[in-house]
C-alpha cells in the first residue's frame, strides 16, 4: 500500500554485487576497472590476509600476541575497500581493521607490536596515512569526519575512510559524524562492516531500520549497500564513494554485508550465539573461493598460486613476529615522557619511582 | 595598554592567534554570526570568514571529535563547548581521544586543541551551566587544565593554550566574563602554563585558590587584615600542571594554609594541593591545611546557590581556625 504524502517513503535496497557464488560476472555494469595484474594483486592480498589471520590466532594461543580480533570472512571487505583508495587517503580504523592498515603501509611487525601492547605499534610511519586502531566503538567516525574537514579546508583531493561494525552504527558518534558530514559535504566514507553480530548481539537486535545503509537518508548523505563477500563489488562501491568525495559531492555511507568466520576475539565462543547451519551457509560465500573461481576461469590464478602465497605469508608473518618479539621493551619512564610534548615537573618527579 | 574585561581579553587572544597562524580555527554551537551565547567570539567570523570561524550542528561529541581529527592534520582547533555541563556529551573525545593521542601514537600524532567552556556559579543560570568540573579533567592523564581569574591572565594563558601542542581544557568563569575591566597589553604576550601567581602578599597564612574564588579570597584577606592577620593569596591559574613550588615557597614563609575551591569538597583540586603540600612542606606547617569548598551535593538550583558557594565569611572562619590551631 502506498504511503500518504506526509509519510516518509523508504524502499528496501538490493546489495551491489558483481560475481555469483560460482565466480561468474552477473552484473557486468558494476565491474570495476582492474588490470589482470591488479586482479591478481587483490587475490594475493586476500590469501595473504587469510593466512596471516590463521597464524595470528595460533600466535595468540601461544601467548605471542595479545588482543587480536580475527578477520577471516571479511577479507573482501577489508582488502577491497583499502585497494580502492589512493595512498594518501586516510584511514580511521576500528579494532578489527588491521589488514587495511597493513595494506595501506603499516609494517606488519608494528601490527603485532600493537597486539602485544607495545607503544611502537601505534607509531605510524610518517608516509602512512592512518590512525591507530580505535577501541571505543564509533569514536573513530568523528576523527574521520575531522580529517575530511581538514582535507576540504586545505583543498586537497583526498578522502578519509572510517570503519565500524553493525554495532557501531548504533552509537551516538555514528549519527553525529554522519550528520556533520552531511552539513559540511565532507570527503569521507563511512564503511560499516555488517558482519551480523556485535560480539554476540545479532543484527536484528541492533536496529529496526530497513538497513544500515538507510541511515544515510537521515543525514542527507549518499548511502549504498554492498555484498561484502564479493571483493569486486566492494572495490566498485568504495571507488565510487572516493570519487564522490574527491569531486566535492560529499560523504557516502557504505554498508558492507559480511561475516566473520571466527569468533569476535580470542575470548569469544560463537557456538553460544550462532548456529552451525548459519555458519555453513556463509562459508559457501567465502570471498576467497568466489573471487578465486573468477580468476581461475580467466586463467589468472591456480591452486599453486594460493599455496605459494600461503607459504610466503607464513614466512613473512614469522619474520615480523620475530621482529616484534625482539623490540626493545617499553619503560614506565618512556611512557611518562609520551604524555606531553614537554614532561611537566610533577611527572618528572614521578619517574623517580621507576628508575 | 587597553582596558578589557575577561571576555574581551579572551577574544583578543583568539583574534591575535587567528591572525598569526592560519591553522587556528574556531568552531562550536552559535560561535559564528552572533559570537557565541556570551559573545566571546563576537566579530571573529566577520573578520576571519566562515572558513576559520564557524557554527556546528548541535552535537558536542562531534565538535570535540572533529577537533581531534583535524588536529592530526595540522590544524589547531579552538572548540567551544557551549556550557560546562555539555562536556559530559564530549568526555570520550576530550578526555580519551584528545588526551591520549600523543601516547597512543607514540608521539606520531598530537591533539593541539583548546576546549573552551564557560562554567562557574553565582549567575542564576540554568541547571548544568555552572558546575565546576575541573576535577574530572585534572584526573585525566594527558590534558592541561586552565582557569583564569582576570583579563590579563586570561589573554596570556589563552595565547599559551592555543600555541600548546597538547590539549588544553580552558574553563572560563561566567561570573568573571564582564565583572571588571583591567589593564591588558595590546598585541601578543603569554602567561606561562603551570605558573601560579601571588596576587596578594602576606606573612601569616596562605590562601590558595583559582578562578572566581581568588576574588572571594582577596575579599576575605582584606577583612582579615583588619583583625591583624596578613593573608597571602595565591591564584593557581593552571590546575594541571600545578605550580607546587610557588605554594611551598609561600608556606615556608607563612606556615599555614587553606585551599578554596568552588567545586565540591571531596577528591578535588584542593585535596590534591593539600596532598602535595603534605609531600613537600609538612615540616613547615603549624596547622593542618583546611579546605573551603562546596558541599558534596549536586550544584544547587539558583535559589540557594549563593548560600552554597564558598563565601568570604567561610574563608575567614577557616583562616581563623588554622591561625588558632
Amino acid at each position: 500500500m502506498s504511503k500518504l504524502p506526509y509519510e516518509v517513503q523508504t524502499e528496501p535496497v538490493t546489495p551491489l554485487s558483481v560475481l555469483s557464488l560460482e565466480g561468474e560476472v552477473v552484473n557486468p555494469d558494476f565491474m570495476p576497472e582492474l588490470t589482470d595484474e591488479q586482479l591478481k594483486e587483490v587475490m594475493y592480498r586476500m590469501v595473504f590476509t587469510r593466512t596471516w589471520d590463521e597464524r595470528a590466532v595460533n600466535l595468540g594461543r601461544q601467548g605471542r600476541l595479545g588482543f587480536y580480533a580475527p578477520v577471516s570472512g571479511q577479507e573482501a571487505s577489508m582488502v577491497g575497500s583499502e585497494y580502492a583508495l589512493n595512498k594518501d587517503d586516510f584511514i580511521c580504523p576500528g579494532y578489527r581493521d588491521m589488514p587495511q592498515l597493513v595494506w595501506h603501509g603499516l609494517p606488519l611487525y608494528q601490527a603485532f607490536l600493537y597486539s602485544r601492547g607495545h607503544q611502537h605499534g601505534g607509531q605510524i610511519p610518517q608516509d602512512v596515512h592512518v590512525l591507530m586502531p580505535q577501541i571505543i566503538i564509533g569514536a573513530q567516525i568523528l576523527h574521520a569526519t575531522g580529517v575530511a574537514m581538514a582535507f576540504k579546508k586545505k583543498n586537497e583531493k583526498r578522502v578519509a575512510i572510517t570503519y565500524t561494525g553493525d554495532g557501531g552504527s548504533s552509537e551516538g558518534d555514528f549519527y553525529e559524524g554522519l550528520n556533520f558530514a552531511g552539513v559540511y559535504k565532507l570527503p569521507v566514507i563511512y564503511a560499516v562492516q555488517n558482519n551480523g553480530y556485535a560480539i554476540t548481539t545479532p543484527f536484528a537486535k541492533q536496529t529496526a531500520a530497513l538497513s544500515i545503509a538507510h541511515k544515510a537518508v537521515a543525514a542527507g548523505v549518499h548511502g549504498v549497500q554492498v555484498d561484502g563477500m564479493d571483493v569486486l563489488a566492494v572495490i566498485k562501491a568504495v571507488r565510487e564513494a572516493a570519487e564522490r568525495g574527491r569531486n566535492g559531492e560529499g560523504a557516502t555511507l557504505i554498508e558492507i554485508l559480511t561475516y566473520r568466520f571466527r569468533p569476535h576475539s580470542m575470548a569469544d565462543d560463537t557456538t553460544k550465539y550462532r548456529t552451525k547451519e548459519e555458519e555453513a551457509e556463509w562459508a559457501l560465500k567465502d570471498p576467497l573461493v568466489r573471487f578465486g573461481k573468477f580468476l581461475e576461469k580467466k586463467g589468472l590464478w591456480t591452486e599453486e598460486d594460493t599455496n605459494r602465497v600461503k607459504e610466503e605469508a607464513k614466512a613473512t608473518v614469522n619474520e615480523h613476529i620475530k621482529k616484534a618479539e625482539a623490540a626493545e621493551k617499553m619503560t614506565v619512564v618512556g611512557l611518562i615522557d609520551s604524555m606531553f610534548e614537554t614532561t611537566p615537573q610533577h611527572l618528572e618527579e614521578q619517574k623517580a619511582d621507576f628508575q | 595598554m587597553a582596558q578589557m574585561n575577561m571576555l574581551e581579553a579572551i577574544r583578543d587572544a583568539m583574534r591575535i592567534e587567528l591572525k598569526r597562524d592560519s591553522n587556528v580555527l574556531i568552531f562550536g554551537e552559535d560561535v559564528g554570526k552572533v559570537g557565541g551565547v556570551f559573545r566571546v567570539t563576537e566579530g571573529l567570523q566577520e573578520e576571519f570568514g566562515e572558513d576559520r570561524v564557524f557554527d556546528t550542528p548541535l552535537a558536542e561529541s562531534a565538535i570535540a571529535g572533529m577537533a581531534v581529527g583535524m588536529g592530526t592534520q595540522g590544524f589547531r582547533p579552538i572548540a567551544e563547548i557551549q556550557f560546562v555541563g555539555f562536556i559530559y556529551e564530549a568526555l570520550d573525545q576530550m578526555f580519551v581521544q584528545a588526551a591520549r593521542m600523543r601516547y597512543r601514537s607514540g608521539g606520531r600524532y598530537n591533539a593541539p586543541i583548546v576546549f573552551r567552556t564557560p562554567f562557574g556559579g553565582g549567575v542564576k543560570a540554568a541547571e548544568l551551566h555552572t558546575d565546576s568540573l575541573e576535577g574530572l579533567a585534572v584526573q585525566t592523564p594527558g590534558i592541561k587544565v586552565i582557569i583564569p581569574s582576570n583579563p590579563y591572565d586570561a589573554k596570556g594563558l589563552m595565547i599559551s593554550a592555543i600555541r600548546d601542542n597538547d590539549p588544553v581544557f580552558f574553563m572560563e568563569h561566567l561570573n568573571l566574563y564582564r565583572a571588571f575591566k583591567a589593564d591588558v597589553p595590546e598585541g601578543e604576550y603569554t602567561v606561562e602554563i603551570g605558573k601560579a601567581n601571588v596576587v596578594r602578599e602576606g606573612s601569616d597564612v596562605t590562601i590558595i585558590s583559582y578562578g572566581m574564588m581568588v576574588h572571594t579570597a582577596v575579599k576575605a584577606a582584606e577583612e582579615l587584615e583588619k583583625t591583624g592577620v596578613k593573608a597571602e593569596v595565591i591564584d593557581l591559574r593552571t590546575l594541571l600542571p600545578l605550580d607546587i613550588d610557588t605554594i611551598v615557597a609561600s608556606i615556608q614563609k607563612t606556615n599555614r594554609a587553606i585551599v578554596v575551591q568552588e567545586a565540591q569538597k571531596t577528591s578535588g583540586v584542593a585535596a590534591e594541593v593539600i596532598a602535595q603540600i603534605n609531600e613537600k612542606a609538612i615540616l613547615h606547617l603549624e596547622a593542618p591545611v583546611l579546605r573551603v569548598a562546596g558541599p558534596d551535593t549536586v550544584y544547587p538550583f539558583a535559589q540557594i546557590e549563593d548560600a552554597w558557594l564558598p563565601s568570604a565569611a567561610r574563608i575567614s572562619a577557616a583562616v581563623q581556625k588554622v591561625m588558632n590551631f
